[in-house]
């Protein structure tokens, strides 16, 4: 891997407040091999903003939002959370951190994905509860009480005891959210999280993320609902061959943009959708 | 053919099943655990105990169940452990066993999408817990079915421990035999035996089975 830039100064602990971004990404870029999958990436997330990616497949969107979390490694430049350097030493040069030292990071980064990837083994209100008990350390008790709460706040407290082979997909993705806001996460990332999704069944969990958003959850969406891109957002990236090809409000990228590839993709998009 | 011949030998062939059962079931114990510890030492401990396991995998899984047992049996005083027949059974059964299920469980293993660790992952799980708590129970579900059937092997193997002289099944039912020479009376009613043994185990594999998928 080439070598690393680093800024020559860092932001600081010392940085009060809310002057610090939930998520700066800078420089960042990643290869498989000779494939640049992404390319000088800067992304600034501020708190309780809702920011999506949008872009063709293959534009490397869920790798970026990956590399957030550390699932997926950034060879160059480098992402923070909260100021924190996400997956390496904050230190010259930087030594890769190993998953036991990112989960300090995780256990406030909450992920959705676009398989749910619920337990199958646990019921809903389990699934739910697992992480409070092995992550937050909280007794069984008081997990199932506060896991039915979550349960609760994503309309589904009548499916507690429901396994998830039983549960429809869209209730399948809103267990998967309740079981990342039981963590109290401070930023939350979703993974085309209605991509596998009848499309009857993409209006509930829409619904719960307008919710979230509402309540002011900072929010990273890979998604290829443009109407909750255009209607919940309040940045938009749009992504194309791993560059960040079109960046602003939903209003400046959906109908002030002059850029062709994001015209094409819109048009791409309508023409799809339309009948 | 004398069939009081074989209710005269009952007791002594029923008394002899159930040490052929406990004997198996002590093995499979230890196979479990054996199996469990290496599989998860060859995924998740490096190169070396990679290395380590796939040597123990292969020695238990390419010699004769009856030649590890005599070695076990043979070799161990030499170095100064004196064991006991059923000591050295219940541990050869148990090492071969072992390979088996290591084999079972890494093939289960597989068979678990990648989101499911992932997503325990994202949240923050120690490795341990995302261990006991997602993957193995998983694993355990989709290898039921081989692991009763590893059982069933088990059982049957098991009258190999015969050859050191643990008056298992097969060792009693020689014995009987040979003192009232009617062989062919004697090793019909331990086939049954045996038979009825391993169709209660089946029957409990498919009970298992149909539980877990309610869940």
């Amino acid at each position: 891997m080439t070598a690393v830039s680093q800024t020559a100064t860092p932001p600081r602990a010392t940085v009060q407040g809310d002057a610090v971004p939930m998520v700066s990404i800078r420089g960042v870029g990643k290869s498989f091999g000779t494939n640049e999958v992404l390319r000088d990436i800067d992304l600034t997330v501020n708190k309780s903003e809702v920011v999506c990616l949008i872009g063709p497949s293959g534009s490397g969107k869920s790798t970026l939002l990956r590399c957030i979390n550390f699932l997926e490694v950034y060879d160059r430049g480098e992402i923070r959370i909260e100021g924190k350097l996400v997956g390496y030493s904050d230190e010259t040069p930087r030594r890769r951190l190993s998953n036991r030292d990112l989960r300090s990071l995780r256990r406030n980064v909450g992920m959705v994905f676009q398989q749910f990837n619920l337990w199958p083994h646990m019921t809903a209100l389990e699934n739910v509860a697992e992480a409070l008990v092995q992550v937050r350390g909280m007794d069984k008790a008081a997990a199932a009480a506060h896991a039915r709460r979550m349960l609760d706040r994503v309309g589904l407290a009548a499916k507690a005891d429901a396994y998830p082979a039983r549960l429809s997909g869209g209730q399948q993705q809103r267990v998967a959210i309740a079981r990342v806001i039981a963590m109290e996460p401070h930023l939350m990332l979703f993974d085309e999280p209605t991509s596998a999704l009848d499309p009857e069944l993409v209006g509930e969990v829409l619904q719960v993320m307008r919710d979230l958003a509402a309540d002011g959850m900072t929010m990273v969406v890979v998604t290829h609902e443009m109407g909750f891109a255009a209607n919940v957002a309040d940045k938009v990236a749009f992504l194309d061959r791993g560059r960040i090809a079109a960046f602003g409000t939903p209003r400046e990228v959906f109908h002030e943009s002059t850029e062709p590839r994001v015209q094409q993709f819109l048009q791409t998009y309508h023409e799809r959708n339309s009948f | 053919m004398k069939f009081s011949v074989i209710i005269d030998a009952l007791p002594y062939l029923l008394g002899a099943a159930v040490t052929t059962i406990w004997v198996s079931l002590l093995g499979v114990l230890l196979g479990q655990v054996i199996g469990v510890i290496v599989c998860v030492a060859r995924q998740s401990g490096g190169r070396a105990a990679d290395m380590a396991g796939g040597v123990y995998v292969s020695f238990f899984r390419g010699v004769p169940l009856l030649i590890q047992l005599l070695l076990i049996y043979y070799m161990l005083p030499l170095i100064g452990i004196d064991v006991p027949p059923l000591v050295a059974s219940i541990a050869a059964l148990g090492l071969a066993s072992g390979a088996y299920v290591s084999e079972i469980y890494r093939g289960a293993l597989n068979a678990v999408p990648h989101g499911q660790s992932e997503a325990a992952l994202a949240l923050g799980f120690p490795g341990q817990s995302i261990w006991t708590r997602i993957l193995l129970p998983q694993a355990f579900r989709i290898s039921v079915p081989a692991l009763v059937n590893e059982l069933i092997l088990l059982l049957k193997a098991s009258s190999l421990i015969s050859v050191v002289g643990v008056a298992e099944l097969t060792r009693t039912s020689q014995t009987i035999s040979a003192s009232n020479y009617r062989p062919l009376e004697i090793y019909l009613a331990a086939g049954v035996i045996y038979l009825a043994i391993n169709s209660a185990l089946a029957l409990f594999g498919t009970l298992v089975e149909r539980r877990l998928q309610q869940a």
